[in-house]
Formats: structure tokens, C-alpha cells, sequence
């Protein structure tokens, strides 16, 4: 191999400079308000009169240099050689040039990206990496995410919905996608099959019982070799000691199931930034489509959008009637699963007799 | 068969049954984007990939393990994964990763964008993941051999990789001043110095665990910070809510005084708004920044001047204790100046100071805060309590007083 000559630059984020639209440079920090002349487009106004249309359209999130490529020549055609992405994986472009704005949009959607997410829209999925990249995943996410916006593409294309709505997917107890209005995320329902014929030599044993949150995971001896064990009554099958040793089989087919959760927000607006609560469990890992998840998805949007007052995000619309009405109108069913038995548990208990009846 | 068509047969996609199935439908295929790619690449480590992927859809399983890949120099930042079934794959044996910075905002130009993509197809896969959760740009798939020369090549046009493991990662910014008229510090201009400051911490694993910041320009918090960072950093303003009295009159004419009535005033947290005559009036003595009223008049209403930000510490996602939100730290600092900047990193690397000797493996700073307690962590960092860390007072009677602070001793 030659030698290498080039010494690291070791700079951290990649200067901004030459990544602005020149209307946003010239404005920059003044500007004045926006308005959404349609869906998937936004019309933001500067203190100096500029005007600056932005046209939102989803992406696949895991791309090519082939539709990269394809996304620049239409910003080379529309937005004056400029795009950005936002963090759910929609590429954005901005033109001073209102007449751009809709052959962009013929063209995108063309070039399958549909224009939309902007508003009261359910957003497209902040999804994880699954079976395509990730090593502690027990299910996809690209294919989630694609089955669960193919069912709810009219919403992500059209303003209809109480306010937006966000939705994520994660492929293990980590939760990477998220909190979210609405999120999906793996349920594991056994404790870790402990693979004793290779622990010894691929996991650094203290460190695996540190990981454990509940002090599950003992030292043990198997066939005459050191290995860990877990005390199953205690352990809460998060899958914490998985990352640290993949001898710690959490992962499972069948028993590796999806959950759903609902009422996360990371907003100030209204109400305070919340974490989202279970809804539904033990749904099927069933690949390539999960059809399962999206018909849990369906009704719990159908009742949001039936019965949301306008700016209701879905955790303020259940808060307003109440959990009993959320599960009835949904139709969806509360168990005692859904009881926080661990850290939260106090402080989630209907301490007061305000009851819905 | 002549000749000719053999030899173009050569390169073919395998059978992926469970995968073409993702192929129909509205929204975008990554499948066949792939497949489209591929194809015109005839890149075999992409074959492998959609092989073993169709084979985790048949038995649900996933099939990658991780090992130690990086460049010259660094501990952190390429992302290292060997198929598990290498023998039934052997197409798809590396698969590895490199998290690149982008520019903050997640702005880019094409041609920047395009020189990325030329390097890539040079080295790697081709394909990308536009963006990892935390913000990278992730260049996935690209054997162990030519990770550095890819590096290199990126690096010269300024590009440098982001964090894993152990250190402070990719930052995240809103779009910011850059479009957005609600910004109220530059949230780009302070993620850039900031994480640039942080470099050696993103590049070498060194502390107990990840660290995230993640910068927002008001509270609506675009980036998720509250919830993801263990620092968020969220633009807020003192003084009075700016108002443009026809632009009100304009709005409440438009939209009527009952959709005024509904989606204004009762919706205000802290009833601070009332109607008189035309106008709202607002008790800014009693709004706490939510940023409601601005979202639904955002002609009429605007933040007010004196603006800075606020500092939340400790947000976190699920493992191992369920999620933790940050909760203030510093309820209002300003963020305008390089001196302001300095001050800020400057208590910045208290945190991170205390939290690196104290934090247990695997501990997020919020998780150590909570386990020593606020006070030991207030007395290490040298700050004062103030009324607006806490929701309320405590409720639990049991506690050490500490006797300086109390009106006797004064």
C-alpha cells in the first residue's frame, strides 16, 4: 500500500458556509413569518421583503448515490445548486422563484418522493437501521417504516389531521427512532438464551452484569467453563446485556414481538414535553409487510383525526377525554401490562377519584 | 445464447421474494432503489447485503456482528459489520459503516453532495442512509481496506467523521436562522463551534458513555432535543412577545373570534392572554415561552428581543432506566457572542468533567445526576439551585438541610 501523505484535518460538523442558498445568507436571522400555501410547501418571509419557498418531499432515507444524484439535478434545475434534509429523512428545497415551485413538485413526485409532511400531516417515519445494518436488531426498520406510510400516505400528503403527527419506528428496547405521537418498538417477552459455548471467549463478564438494570445477570459455571446466568424472575427482558455480550441471545422469532406507543412530544407548545405511553403489545413480527402494526396504526389515527380539537397533538387529544375513552374509541385493549410495575410506577397511578364513567 | 448475451448475464440479482414485496406502493423503495443501483454498478457487496437481508425477512433474525475498523488516528466513527453467515453470503462479508458530520441544519450543496457520492461509488457500496438518527451522514458499506483512502478523501474536501461508542457524538441543529423567523440564537453558528471544540472527544472514546447535544432555536424544539440529548439547547427569550397590532386585526378578522377564542386564548398553558376589543393583550409576566400563540399568528406575533437560550441536561432514550428528559439546568444564558459561546462550553466541561470521573459504565449524564443526586452534582459544578430546575418544591420531608442557605444564617 503507498504511504499515506494526507494528515487529518480534524474539524468536526462540515462548514456551512458554501451550503446556504444565497436568500438565506442575505437573510439570515431576519425573518419576519411563513405561511403554507399548500401542503409539503412552505413560504417563509424576510424582514427585507425576500421571499423564500421551501418544497418538502419524503425520501426513501436509506438512498443511493443514484437518487442523491437524481435530488441534486433537480436542485440544480430549481434551487440554485442547494438542499437540505430535515431529521425525518425529507429533502427540502428553497427558491426564491415561486414559478419553480410546482414543476419541482410534478417532478418529485415523478421521481417518486411525494411532497408533503409539512402542517398537521403525519410526518415520515424517524426509523432506525434493523436487519440491514444494525447488529442487535429484531426487526427491520426500512420495511416498516415503507409498509406503514404506504397505508398512510394520503395523511403525509394532505393537512387533515389536529396538528402533525409524529411517528417513529425502533427495532430494539434502545429505541432509537425515539420518541413519538406514535411509535413502534420492539417488545421483547423471554429473557436471553445464553449461548454458554462461546460467552466465555466473546463477553467481558463484569462489565455484562454492570449492564443489567435490575442485577439479573449472575457468574456462573457451565460444563466445567465460567458463563453468566440469568435470574429469570427478576429480569425485565430489555435486551441491555445483548449490546454489551451477543452471547446474550435476546433476540427471538418468535418471542421478539412489536409494541405500540402513543402521546410522546418533544414541543413546548401547550402542554409540556411528554414521554409516550403503552397501547398495544405482543403483535407479531411479521415480515415483509407487519400488517398487524399498520391496522393498530389506522385506528388509532382514525379516532385522532375523528375526534382531535384542532392544535390537539395525540397526547393532549387523550389527555382532554381521558385513557378509558382513548382505548374505547379505539378500540384497542388496556391490560395490566400497560401498569408501570418499575421505575414510573407511583407517579402513574390514578392517584385522585376523578374517574370517567 | 450467443456470446454476447452470456457475457451480459454475467451480473444478475439473485431470488429476494420477501424483499420485491416492498417494491409496490406510494411511498419510496428503498428495495428498489437498491436493485435500481446494483444494477448499474453490478456491485456485489450489495447483492450479498439484499441476499441476507431477504434471508433476516425469512427467518427473522438478524445476521451482523460488529469488530474494531477505524482510521488513523481516531478510536471512533466507522461503524464495523461482518455478516455472521459469511459462508452462506460470502458477498456480503464486510458491510462497514463511516458516520461523516455534515454541515449543521443538514444543509448541503449539490456539488458538495455530489463530490460525496463520486468518492463513495469509488470506495464503497453507494449507498447512504440521509440521516442517522443522531445526524450523520452514513456512508454504509465499504470494506476494511479502503476505509482510510476513502477517509482521506473525504477529509480534504473538509469532511470528518462522527462519533460511536463512548463519545460525544454528531451534534443536531434546527434549520434555524437560516429559514426560520421563530430562531432565537443561531443555533447552526453555535452547533458548528461547539462540536468543533469537541472534536478530540468525538474522534477518541473517553467518557462513560455517549453524549449528545442537540441545538433547537425556540421551544418547539424541531430537533427533538429535550428527549434525545443529554444537552439541549433551546433558544428562549425575557423580554415581552412582539407584536404587530394590524397584522393581529388582520388575523382576527380573518379567522373570526371564535377560532380565536378556541385556538388562542383557552389554549394558552398559563392563561396569559386575554381579549380586548381588536387585540390580545399578554401577560408576559406569566408566559412561560410554550410557543403556541406564536405558531398559530406567526404574522402578528414574534419572540421578543432579549433572546438567549435555555440549557436542559439529562434527556436520554430508553436503556436501561425508560426515557429521561432533560430538565433546566440554566433557565436563560445568552448565546450572541463569541464570549457568550466560550462561557458556555466553559460550564459545558464542568458537566462533562464531573460526569467522566463519576459516570459508571454505560451511564448517560442523566442517569449519574440522578443516582449521585442533584445537590452533589450542583456542589461539583460549582452552581447555585434556582427555582426553575424544579416542576415544585420537593414533598418528601426528609432531607439534610443545608442551614447557609436559610434566613437565619443570613
Amino acid at each position: 500500500m503507498a504511504e499515506r501523505t494526507w494528515k487529518t484535518i480534524e474539524n468536526g460538523p462540515h462548514a456551512l458556509d458554501e451550503f446556504l442558498h444565497p436568500i438565506s445568507k442575505k437573510n439570515y436571522g431576519q425573518w419576519k413569518y411563513h405561511e403554507r400555501p399548500r401542503p409539503g410547501v412552505l413560504k417563509h418571509v424576510a424582514w427585507s421583503g425576500d421571499v423564500l419557498y421551501t418544497v418538502r418531499a419524503a425520501t426513501h432515507r436509506q438512498v443511493t448515490v443514484d437518487i442523491v444524484r437524481r435530488l441534486c439535478d433537480l436542485a440544480d434545475k430549481y434551487s440554485d445548486g442547494f438542499l437540505r434534509w430535515t431529521i425525518r429523512n425529507n429533502v427540502e428545497f428553497m427558491t426564491p422563484n415561486a414559478a419553480n415551485v410546482d414543476p419541482l413538485i410534478q417532478e418529485l413526485e415523478a421521481a417518486g418522493h411525494p411532497v408533503g409532511g409539512t402542517g398537521p400531516s403525519v410526518s415520515a417515519i424517524a426509523h432506525t437501521q434493523g436487519w440491514l445494518h444494525c447488529d442487535i436488531p429484531a426487526i427491520d426498520a426500512s420495511g416498516v417504516a415503507k409498509s406503514i406510510m404506504d397505508a398512510l400516505f394520503h395523511d403525509f400528503a394532505h393537512e387533515e389531521m389536529p396538528n402533525r403527527v409524529r411517528l417513529s419506528t425502533s427495532c430494539c428496547e434502545i429505541n432509537c427512532g425515539g420518541q413519538a405521537d406514535i411509535a413502534v418498538v420492539v417488545q421483547h417477552t423471554r429473557p436471553p438464551r445464553i449461548n454458554h459455548e462461546i460467552l466465555a471467549n466473546v463477553c467481558e463478564m463484569p462489565s455484562t452484569v454492570a449492564r443489567c438494570p435490575v442485577a439479573a445477570i449472575r457468574p456462573t459455571t457451565v460444563n466445567g467453563k465460567p458463563s453468566l446466568m440469568v435470574v429469570e424472575e427478576k429480569c425485565i427482558y430489555c435486551g441491555a446485556c445483548f449490546g454489551a455480550c451477543p452471547a446474550m441471545e435476546i433476540n427471538h422469532p418468535e418471542h421478539s414481538k412489536l409494541a405500540v406507543w402513543v402521546g410522546g412530544k418533544n414541543s413546548n407548545a401547550r402542554s409540556k414535553p411528554a414521554n409516550m405511553k403503552l397501547v398495544a403489545h405482543g403483535l407479531p413480527n411479521n415480515p415483509p409487510r407487519w400488517p398487524e402494526v399498520t391496522e393498530v396504526l389506522k385506528r388509532i389515527l382514525g379516532a385522532y383525526k375523528a375526534g382531535g380539537r384542532d392544535w390537539e397533538r395525540l397526547g393532549e387529544w387523550i389527555e382532554r377525554i381521558g385513557w378509558r375513552r382513548f382505548f374505547e374509541e379505539t378500540g384497542l385493549a388496556f391490560d395490566k401490562s400497560m401498569i408501570d410495575n418499575y421505575r414510573h410506577a407511583r407517579v402513574s397511578l390514578n392517584q385522585s377519584a376523578h374517574i370517567r364513567f | 445464447m450467443s456470446e454476447q448475451q452470456e457475457q451480459k448475464k454475467e451480473f444478475a440479482l439473485n431470488p429476494t421474494p420477501m424483499l420485491d414485496q416492498l417494491e409496490s406502493g406510494p411511498w419510496p423503495s428503498f428495495i428498489k432503489g437498491f436493485k435500481e443501483s446494483v444494477n448499474r454498478t453490478e456491485k456485489t457487496m450489495i447483492r450479498g447485503v439484499l441476499d441476507q437481508l431477504n434471508f433476516s425477512y425469512e427467518t427473522r433474525m438478524g445476521y451482523w456482528k460488529g469488530g474494531v475498523v477505524g482510521v488513523h488516528g481516531y478510536g471512533a466513527g466507522i461503524i464495523s459489520r461482518y455478516s455472521m453467515i459469511s459462508d452462506q453470503f460470502p458477498e456480503a462479508t464486510e458491510f462497514h459503516t463511516m458516520r461523516i458530520q455534515p454541515a449543521p441544519g443538514l444543509h448541503y450543496s449539490s456539488k458538495a453532495l455530489r463530490e460525496v457520492c463520486d468518492i463513495w461509488e469509488k470506495y464503497g457500496s453507494g449507498l447512504l442512509s440521509m440521516h442517522g438518527q443522531t445526524g450523520n451522514l452514513q456512508l454504509q458499506g465499504i470494506k476494511a481496506e479502503h476505509v482510510q483512502a476513502c477517509f482521506d478523501e473525504l477529509n480534504q474536501l473538509g469532511w470528518d467523521l462522527g462519533g460511536a461508542g463512548a463519545t460525544v457524538r454528531t451534534g443536531a441543529s434546527c434549520v434555524g436562522p437560516a429559514r426560520c423567523e421563530q430562531a432565537c440564537y443561531d443555533t447552526l453558528g453555535v452547533h458548528g463551534k461547539v462540536l468543533s471544540y469537541y472534536a478530540d472527544l468525538t474522534h477518541r472514546p473517553q467518557l462513560p458513555y455517549k453524549s449528545k447535544f442537540k441545538f433547537s432555536g425556540c421551544p418547539n424544539d424541531c430537533t427533538n432535543s429535550i428527549q434525545r440529548a443529554d444537552y439541549s439547547v433551546i433558544g428562549t427569550w425575557k423580554d415581552d412577545i412582539q407584536i404587530d397590532t394590524q397584522e393581529m386585526e388582520n388575523f382576527i378578522e380573518k379567522k373570526g373570534i371564535d377560532y380565536v377564542v378556541n385556538n388562542v386564548i383557552s389554549r394558552c398553558p398559563t392563561q396569559a392572554i386575554t381579549l380586548q376589543g381588536k387585540q390580545l393583550v399578554i401577560d408576559n409576566r406569566n408566559c412561560v415561552r410554550c410557543m403556541h400563540c406564536l405558531n398559530v399568528m406567526p404574522k402578528a406575533l414574534s419572540p421578543g428581543k432579549e433572546r438567549g437560550i435555555t440549557l436542559l441536561v439529562g434527556g436520554k432514550g430508553h436503556l436501561k432506566v425508560g426515557n429521561m428528559l432533560g430538565s433546566v439546568m440554566v433557565p436563560f444564558m445568552k448565546m450572541e457572542t463569541e464570549e457568550d459561546m466560550d462561557a458556555f462550553i466553559e460550564l459545558i466541561d464542568k458537566m462533562i468533567d464531573y460526569w467522566s470521573e463519576n459516570g459508571l459504565d454505560h451511564e448517560r449524564i442523566g442517569e449519574t445526576i440522578e443516582r449521585v443526586g442533584v445537590h452533589q452534582f450542583l456542589d461539583a459544578i460549582g452552581m447555585e439551585a434556582n427555582i426553575d430546575m424544579v416542576a415544585h418544591p420537593r414533598d418528601n420531608p426528609f432531607f439534610k438541610a443545608d442551614l447557609t442557605h436559610s434566613p437565619e444564617a443570613a
